[in-house]
């Protein structure tokens, strides 16, 4: 099975993020990770490669800059990465974005493209599901579990109320929920091996896509802050003062 | 120029999230709905009072009919031209909605909390955790594409019928459209739901262990609450997915929110800072979860939590 997962790189959530004022766009520091709710979608297009004596290949589009979080996807065991990075695309909206991985992945070859549910960064969430559209192929989204039926997958679908057991043939765009699986750790052997494995490079042109943005920002501003309340220590009756704030609460 | 609304057959009818946004495109001029799925005379009554004046109502399209809704929209939003087309943010709305965007080539604003229709058409959204708030105009030709988040806009009866119903059959999508639903399984059937509950009382890492969830059921059942948590632990495996509160999760605004070991990161407190009312039980005193909390208690929930839900059943 060619398996290609979409991968992300994006600025360390734990440090401060901001806008450029002149652009609104995320500052992006050459330094960035991968996206941790990446990791699997990388598991998952692990499992279904060993599985079927197949091949994980990583797309990724955006800045590539160290190149840290590409480098701890291979860690991981990917074979290889193809890298999107094209000042022409930094203005990418996700439509944009969905018609780079769709080109990428038409020029790769797959049998399943494998997605996050949405970016830690963006969310716009709705990547996968165009990627499906312009590839014209089935979105198994919102995947809690995924195994191989055959020739088909077969997925547990996230619902609102629980979840439908889905069945697909392939190719499709499947896009895994964070917990899905639980993600390998990258063995010092595989961080080693993953200095030496084929990184290629593409741009917009390559892939013949342009990209305008349709929407502009129009302003950012501070959201209304929620002023904090009473902070106390339990001092073993803070159940009790619970208790008190929800009779002022009316609900009990 | 009509503002579409689309909306899922949730169970019987539109869910409410759909309600929410044809409550809102309702009160900005003609809204008019598209349903999925069989409308029976009571969903196109809810429908009509909600404030859509005419429905689009696309029958077939399979088990999983996303692709074939996109199709079908895509040629019906071709022929009527209306200036949007707004999605609440669910599974199915996301997946038909970005289908729908990269088969007539146009941009889709994901993550709204406000929209503002006029001559064009500006969404707003939040970002850093909802620190920021970001507003976004189409500056291309419409429709132009919105998704909603739930809880962004109350739901509101206005009265009226709906005058049009043109039911339409979707095409048939082939491969994309091929997947099929073996099964359907239920997890959280019974009880407070958490979009409807008065209270939700979730937990978070600090609970320690998947065990110790139990103490947040404890406290919930006199309540009479609905159960949350945050992504780590979901993350973690110590309970469905369908409970998480949280960007990647439901955004919730009960009338009391208590958040227990739950330190407050970003991807949770959008889910649920605009709770009526944020109770915070935290053993950190510099938990961020603090700056939210209308009450606060520096406390272990291992020791808050059992007094808690004894003091709530010995008064019920």
């Amino acid at each position: 099975m060619q398996v290609l997962v979409c991968v992300k790189q994006i600025p360390d959530p734990a440090s401060p993020t901001s806008l450029d004022p002149s652009t609104s766009r995320l500052v992006r520091p050459p330094e960035q990770v991968l996206d941790d709710t990446d990791r699997y979608g990388i598991e998952v297009g692990l499992q279904l490669a060993e599985e079927t004596d197949g091949a994980v290949t990583l797309l990724s589009m955006g800045p590539t800059g160290t190149m840290q979080g590409i480098r701890q996807a291979l860690a991981m065991g990917a074979g290889k990465a193809v890298l999107i990075d094209d000042p022409a695309l930094e203005d990418s909206d996700a439509l944009t974005t969905a018609k780079v991985l769709a080109a990428a992945a038409r020029r790769e070859g797959f049998d399943v493209l494998v997605t996050g549910v949405e970016s830690t960064d963006g969310y716009s969430g709705v990547v996968p599901q165009m990627t499906a559209e312009l590839l014209g192929v089935p979105a198994l989204t919102f995947a809690r579990r995924v195994e191989v039926d055959g020739p088909d997958l077969r997925i547990e679908r996230q619902t609102v109320s629980g979840f439908d057991v889905v069945r697909s043939p392939l190719p499709a765009v499947l896009s895994v929920t964070a917990g899905a699986v639980e993600p390998r750790y990258p063995t010092f052997r595989g961080i080693m091996a993953a200095r030496n494995k084929p990184v290629d490079t593409l741009t917009a042109a390559d892939l013949s896509v342009s990209g305008g943005p349709g929407q502009s920002v129009v302003s950012v501003a501070p959201a209304p802050e929620r002023e904090a309340g009473e902070v106390v220590e339990d001092g073993g009756s803070g159940h009790l003062r619970i208790v008190e704030f929800l009779e002022s609460a009316r609900v009990i | 120029m009509a503002t579409w609304v689309f909306a899922e057959a949730t169970g019987d009818g539109p869910g409410e999230p759909a309600l929410e946004v044809l409550s809102k495109a309702a009160s900005h001029g003609e809204a008019v709905a598209v349903y999925l799925g069989e409308a029976s005379g009571e969903a196109l009554a809810i429908l009509g009072a909600y404030g859509a004046s005419a429905v689009y109502n696309l029958t077939g399209g399979g088990d999983l009919p996303a692709a074939a809704a996109a199709a079908g929209l895509a040629e019906l939003v071709e022929r009527e031209a209306p200036g949007a087309v707004l999605f609440a943010q669910t599974y199915t709305s996301r997946d038909v909605a970005g289908r729908l965007a990269a088969r007539i080539d146009r941009p889709v604003i994901s993550n709204a909390v406000d929209v503002a229709i006029d001559d064009g058409c500006t969404v707003t959204s939040e970002i850093f955790g909802g620190t920021q708030l970001v507003r976004t105009a189409f500056t291309g030709p419409g429709p132009h594409l919105v998704l909603v988040r739930p809880k962004s806009f109350s739901a509101e009866e206005r009265g009226g019928a709906v005058s049009r119903i043109e039911e339409y059959s979707l095409p048939d999508a082939g491969h994309a459209g091929s997947p099929q639903v073996v099964e359907t399984t239920v997890e959280q059937a019974e009880g407070p739901q958490l979009g409807s509950a008065k209270v939700i009382i979730s937990g978070g890492r600090g609970l320690g262990s998947a065990e110790a969830y139990s103490l947040i059921e404890g406290v919930a059942e006199p309540l009479r609450a609905a159960t949350g948590a945050t992504r780590a632990i979901v993350d973690a495996g110590w309970v469905p997915y369908a409970k998480q509160v949280g960007q990647t999760g439901k955004t919730v605004k009960p009338e009391v929110y208590i958040a227990c070991g739950v330190s407050g990161a970003m991807q949770h407190l959008v889910g649920m800072k605009d709770s009526k009312r944020i109770v915070a039980v935290n053993k950190d005193p510099e938990a961020p979860i603090f700056s939210v909390a209308d009450l606060g208690i520096v406390g272990d929930v291992h020791q808050v939590l059992p007094k808690l839900a004894e003091a709530l059943r010995s008064r019920s």
